[in-house]
């Protein structure tokens, strides 16, 4: 049985309450969040925004089982990380989570179709089952036909797209995105967020993005507004965001 | 993942290369050194590999084969007569001084064998027989003889060829097959009486008595017996051929000098291995962090960098002794070099190897172990 299926969905799939994050001891240390509380609804793609340094992607490896705030509550599709063991998070992140990263991080050294084939590996999968399913997951991103080449080969929007295929491949229902576009020029950007949008539609996925990149924000359900460390800002709406943010 | 951790490794051509060049230098240093020690070891033994007994009997104060502290000729009478001995014979080995015709000369080993039981007598002829010895000035010489004191001639010395022996006259009458000396210099066999023919005469000229025991009885008893009833030194052939390396060790710097150069390359060896496969693994700690990420374990993690260095480790062994093996032959081949392998050197490089590995391996998994997963969302 799914342990997820016993959590109503009205719970929201990520909520956060009271994050403190500090960096370093003594006069450098660095109080990246201060009591935060953030909260993302099941099926929503939120995009979390804010000046340089103010924490967004603290709060999102917070979020996203990588790293341990020093206070507060981390809850995430009814799995209490703050309290789970490090193997616990581990655990949980191999069946819940998929990672998209600004950097790609691919491995170089091994083909498209293996690199997505990662996250099956990781949970046990048999190697025909495991690149089958990545071969699938890369059709679906438009690059069915690249399967055996090296990550090296590819543009950067094609590299993002693999990161993406390997980030749904095992049908996580939470996906985050560190800056996933702002490597990307605008048509290679708006094409990674199309696969992303319909990642989240098809599949009720919730998809929390980082973001810094304005060309991108009329995608957004929702947009948390970040600075020193806090929420200062919650756009409720596609409508409130582009009131807010009318350049985009 | 094991799979995906070997084809990340294989997959980076140029960083594998160079972690199995490291392993492969590695072996090759460690390997050259225990053969080249193991090598001059043996040398510093030829004359007892050359004359084989179970037992040999020397004047107390005798610590090494090449130790001249000559006994009786009646001393090897007293040996035969303890309970146990099959046969004792006497034995003449000296340095002597080869003449050749256009006046040159050579330095040889000369060994004089018991005429009647051939006692020590070299195990492999190559040309002629033993019996020849009992013709007339007969000689069998070594290979290296044949060319070595041919070099006068101009051509390898055979059968029927004659030299000056101390100025007396010696006839080539067979070639064996004999291990190298630690001087360098040839092997060269005859009667013990007439091996005193050619040595200027002194009081007594017995260097060892050889010794044989009955079957069933235990060399190393035996020994003990001789010395108790003669007052002189027993040596089994193994205890002989320690108590000569540890003259050496003792007496000279040459075990610490050549040991020297061994420990040298295996502490670089080590170093260069283990160094080449840590760089490896900091250059994958991105790789690692993202693997974490995405929830794989630290056992998991810690399971891959083993099989890669393992890995690593058995094909750079692998690739190294096969260099060794050919670069052994060459060496042989040249004959001027002490080189000895036994399996105990391979099998003890490969420990030290797959030791280096996984120690690196180690180093590497406290690093994964400490890794931040939130580390891959840095840029
Ligand atoms: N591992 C760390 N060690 C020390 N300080 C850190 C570490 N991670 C983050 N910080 C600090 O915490 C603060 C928040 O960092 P964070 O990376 O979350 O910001 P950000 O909003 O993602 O910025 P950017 O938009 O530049 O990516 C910064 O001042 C940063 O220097
Ligand atoms: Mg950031």
């Amino acid at each position: 049985m799914n342990p997820d299926s016993i959590v109503p969905d009205v719970l929201p799939a990520v909520l956060l309450t009271g994050i403190e994050k500090s960096f370093g001891t003594g006069s450098s240390i660095t109080r990246a969040l201060r009591h935060t509380d953030f909260e993302a609804r099941r099926g929503e793609m939120l995009f979390l925004v804010g000046p340089s340094g103010c924490g967004k992607t603290t709060l999102l490896s917070i979020l996203a089982g990588t790293l341990r705030p020093d206070a507060g509550e981390v809850v995430v599709y009814g799995h209490d990380l703050h309290a789970a063991s490090e193997s616990e998070r581990t655990a949980f992140r191999t069946r819940h989570l998929g990672f998209i990263f600004q950097q790609f991080n691919l491995i170089p050294s091994l083909s498209i179709v293996e690199n997505v084939s990662v996250p099956l590996v990781i949970q046990g999968k048999k190697r025909r089952e495991a690149e089958g399913r990545a071969a699938d997951a890369l059709d679906r991103v438009g690059l069915g036909d690249r399967l055996h080449e090296r990550p090296g080969k590819l543009s950067g929007g094609q590299q993002q797209r693999v990161a993406i295929a390997r980030a749904l491949v095992h049908d996580p229902p939470l996906i985050v995105c560190d800056e996933p576009t702002s490597a990307l020029d605008r048509e290679n950007g708006r094409r990674v967020m199309e696969i992303l949008r319909d990642a989240a539609d098809e599949r009720g996925r919730t998809v929390i993005i980082v973001t810094h990149d304005p060309r991108i924000y009329s995608y957004a359900d929702r947009m948390a507004e970040m600075e020193d460390g806090r929420i200062s800002r919650l756009l409720d709406s596609p409508a409130a965001i582009a009131t807010a943010h009318p350049d985009t | 993942m094991m799979r995906l951790g070997l084809r990340m490794l294989f997959g980076d051509h140029a960083k594998y290369g160079m972690l199995v060049s490291g392993i492969v230098f590695a072996t090759i240093l460690i390997t050259q050194g225990a053969a080249l020690f193991l090598g001059i070891m043996s040398w510093m033994c030829s004359t007892i590999r050359n004359v084989r007994a179970e037992i040999w009997v020397a004047d107390p104060r005798v610590e090494m084969v090449a130790d001249q502290k000559p006994l009786r000729e009646t001393d090897a009478d007293r040996v035969l007569s303890v309970e146990g001995v099959k046969w004792a014979a006497p034995l003449y080995t000296g340095l002597q001084t080869v003449k050749m015709d256009d006046g040159s000369s050579k330095q040889v080993t000369l060994i004089g064998l018991d005429a009647t039981t051939l006692a020590g007598a070299p195990p492999r002829m190559v040309e002629g027989t033993l019996e020849a010895l009992r013709l007339p000035d007969g000689v069998i010489i070594d290979e290296y003889a044949v060319d070595d004191l041919g070099k006068a001639l101009g051509r390898p010395l055979a059968i029927g060829d004659v030299f000056e022996l101390n100025d007396h006259r010696a006839v080539v009458v067979g070639i064996c097959k004999a291990y190298r000396s630690f001087t360098g210099g040839a092997y060269l066999f005859t009667t013990y009486d007439r091996a005193l023919g050619f040595v200027p005469a002194q009081r007594k000229m017995t260097s060892f008595v050889l010794a044989g025991v009955n079957t069933g009885e235990s060399p190393a008893a035996v020994a003990r017996r001789i010395e108790a009833a003669t007052g002189l030194r027993a040596f089994t052939e193994r205890e002989f051929m320690e108590s000569t390396i540890r003259w050496y060790v003792a007496n000279t710097g040459i075990v610490y000098n050549v040991g020297t150069i061994i420990l040298i390359g295996f502490i670089v060896g080590t170093v260069v291995s283990g160094q080449t496969f840590y760089s490896f693994v900091l250059e994958n700690t991105r790789n690692l962090a993202a693997f974490k990420a995405m929830g794989a374990s630290n056992q998991s993690l810690c399971g891959v960098l083993v099989i890669q260095s393992v890995t690593v480790g058995l094909v750079g062994f692998g690739i190294g002794q096969g260099i060794v093996a050919l670069l052994g032959r060459m060496l042989l081949a040249l004959e001027k070099v002490p080189f000895l392998i036994v399996w105990q050197i391979p099998a003890g490089v490969l420990l030290a190897i797959t030791g280096i590995c996984i120690l690196a391996a180690f180093l590497g998994i406290i690093r994964v172990a400490r890794l931040e997963a939130a580390l891959v969302f840095r840029a």
